[in-house]
């Protein structure tokens, strides 16, 4: 059973701009998914028109089986959805928006205010249930929108960047929750830019760009693509210059911290013996970048035009 | 459609409301009640004592009824206009639109809620009218219909209103350039029978004519139109103008991209 199905989405705005170019997406109930792409790409369009914000131009939408179109009120009881913008009455109180999201849903008031307590003291707000949204930090507001989407209990969430603009601890804290969420049953869907996000929480990622998908896949499949990976190394002891390590590229970049690549077939077990050899002990190590933002970054600008002619 | 489903949202939807215009008592509930007592100060007793009667009945008396309603239909209309218009200013409304929530039941709560203040205020203006002269009530079964039917008519404008709107500055061109001229030659004043013959004929085309003159029937038990008449022009209008912000938000006109 999909969670989501897309087939041949387009959306063209009245001022003429492809927002989407006929996108096709699968999401596998229970699933874990990530969206990713640019600004500009088509991400938001596409949650804009899944959750009936946004008018679509031609294709067909389908969650948990029920059509977009033809069953509106049973798709939409199954979405819940965190959006990128902070879409709620900020003169209102943490509680009313909860409990007043879940009356839309048909959820009476005694429910509702269970649910509310739960989800607000799940995401720390609930001592703060009394306080106007205008007066909660932007980590709160955040949380705040989770709660909100998450009251109905819906069997799809939907994340826009849930993230942007939070703190780190928040953050890890966002992501315990969230996979404790997708543990318990609920299909969701991710857009971030912190790939490092996607890359911890999501089994299954499309790349769009442009409009059109460019890549769709399990995080596994996405990540084996990576050619090269760049390691930072800690050393025990200082080293003056860069050592010849035969087979790898070394680059010192302080006396105690050495950059080395790797070629996708290459094994670190190989790195190892050769630094051994030279007699450098190994403290701790790290990947350079992210892998999937490396990835990223390369099917995306591998895409776009070069601002300026090379030629000129 | 899952009436249950909708029979909650629409409670919903109409305590948020009701809360909004109690919360905000100073803004929704205190000026109008201000602004008649004035007209009833000015016009009712300072003029109204040089005027003497009108259709048989002092102008203090002629006039109440008219005041009354006035504020019924503005607040009914800017209640709607303002909370609609706020929930799309601040994206608050996509709340309602991601949800099942049917659209006529989204456009059901909000203008039953401009109904509630309009009510409300048109209670406390009563209460005020009261304390000039005396009232009593004629029909009442009229007197109450008409009230809540007209107050419909001008919430479910409100609502058009808001859908259109895209800046603060679009929710008080209809308010400023129709609704109040309108309303000041619809008979709150004046009986038109005072008019030229043509100039009666014209005033037969302002709908808030049939709201005061139905209304001022149901209390004084004097029109200047047929009753039936306008409730069957003010059912109409509801019927139109439901009809129209149902088509408005199926077609996401004015409030999806």
């Amino acid at each position: 059973m999909y969670a989501l199905t897309i087939n041949n989405l387009k959306k063209v705005y009245p001022n003429g701009v492809e927002a989407l170019k006929g996108i096709n997406i699968d999401v596998e109930s229970g699933d874990f998914y990530a969206l990713l792409g640019p600004n500009g790409a088509g991400k938001t369009t596409a949650i804009g028109i899944i959750t009936s914000l946004v008018n679509k131009t031609s294709g067909t939408t389908e969650v948990f089986g029920h059509n977009i179109d033809s069953e509106p009120e049973a798709a939409k009881a199954c979405i819940g959805v965190v959006p990128q913008e902070l879409n709620m009455n900020l003169f209102d109180t943490v509680l009313n928006i909860v409990v007043n999201q879940a009356g839309y849903y048909g959820i009476d008031r005694g429910t509702a205010l269970k649910r509310a307590q739960k989800y607000l003291t799940e995401l720390r707000l609930w001592d703060r249930r009394m306080d106007a949204a205008r007066a909660l930090s932007g980590g709160m507001k955040r949380r705040l929108m989770i709660a909100r989407a998450l009251v109905h209990e819906p069997n799809l969430l939907i994340l826009d960047e849930p993230t942007a603009g939070v703190d780190i601890e928040i953050r890890r804290s966002m992501w315990e929750f969230l996979r404790r969420i997708n543990e318990a049953g609920t299909t969701i869907i991710l857009t971030t830019h912190y790939l490092e996000e996607a890359e911890n929480l999501c089994r299954h990622v499309a790349i769009i760009d442009e409009g059109k998908i460019i890549e769709n896949t399990r995080m596994s499949e996405i990540l084996r693509k990576l050619q090269r990976e760049v390691f930072v190394l800690n050393l025990e002891s200082p080293l003056e210059k860069a050592p010849h390590l035969s087979g790898f590229d070394a680059i010192l970049v302080e006396e105690r911290e050495l950059e080395v690549a790797l070629d996708k077939n290459d094994s670190l077990n190989t790195l190892f013996n050769v630094l051994d050899h030279h007699g450098i002990t190994v403290t701790s190590l790290r990947n350079k970048a992210n892998r999937l933002e490396e990835l990223f970054i390369r099917l995306v600008e591998s895409r776009q035009q070069p601002l300026v002619s090379s030629g000129d | 459609m899952d009436l249950r489903l909708n029979w909650v949202g629409f409670k919903t939807l109409l305590r948020k409301e009701v809360l909004r215009v109690v919360r905000i008592w100073v803004q929704t509930i205190v000026p109008p009640a201000i602004t008649m007592t004035l007209y009833f100060i000015i016009f009712g007793n300072l003029i109204g004592r040089r005027i003497g009667t009108m259709d048989g009945f002092d102008y203090m008396q002629f006039i109440a009824p008219g005041l009354i309603m006035m504020s019924v239909i503005t607040n009914s209309y800017g209640n709607v206009v303002s909370s609609f218009f706020g929930a799309k200013f601040g994206k608050h409304v996509e709340e309602m639109f991601v949800s099942p929530m049917s659209n006529a039941t989204i456009i059901l709560g909000h203008v039953c809620g401009g109904v509630a203040r309009g009510l409300m205020v048109g209670t406390l203006v009563t209460v005020v009218a009261l304390g000039f002269t005396n009232l009593s009530i004629s029909h009442p079964l009229i007197t109450f219909s008409i009230v809540i039917l007209a107050s419909l008519v001008f919430a479910l404008l409100g609502f058009v209103n808001a859908v259109f709107a895209r800046k603060f500055d679009d929710i008080a061109i209809i308010p400023t350039f129709v609704l109040a001229p309108l309303t000041y030659l619809g008979g709150v004043f004046y009986s038109i029978s005072l008019l030229p013959e043509f100039w009666q004929r014209v005033s037969l085309g302002n709908p808030i004519l049939y709201m005061v003159n139905a209304f001022r029937y149901g209390i004084l038990g004097v029109s200047d139109i047929d009753i039936i008449w306008a409730y069957m022009i003010i059912i109409a209008f509801i019927l139109g103008l439901f009809s129209l912000n149902l088509a408005l938000l199926n077609r996401g006109i004015g409030t999806r991209e």
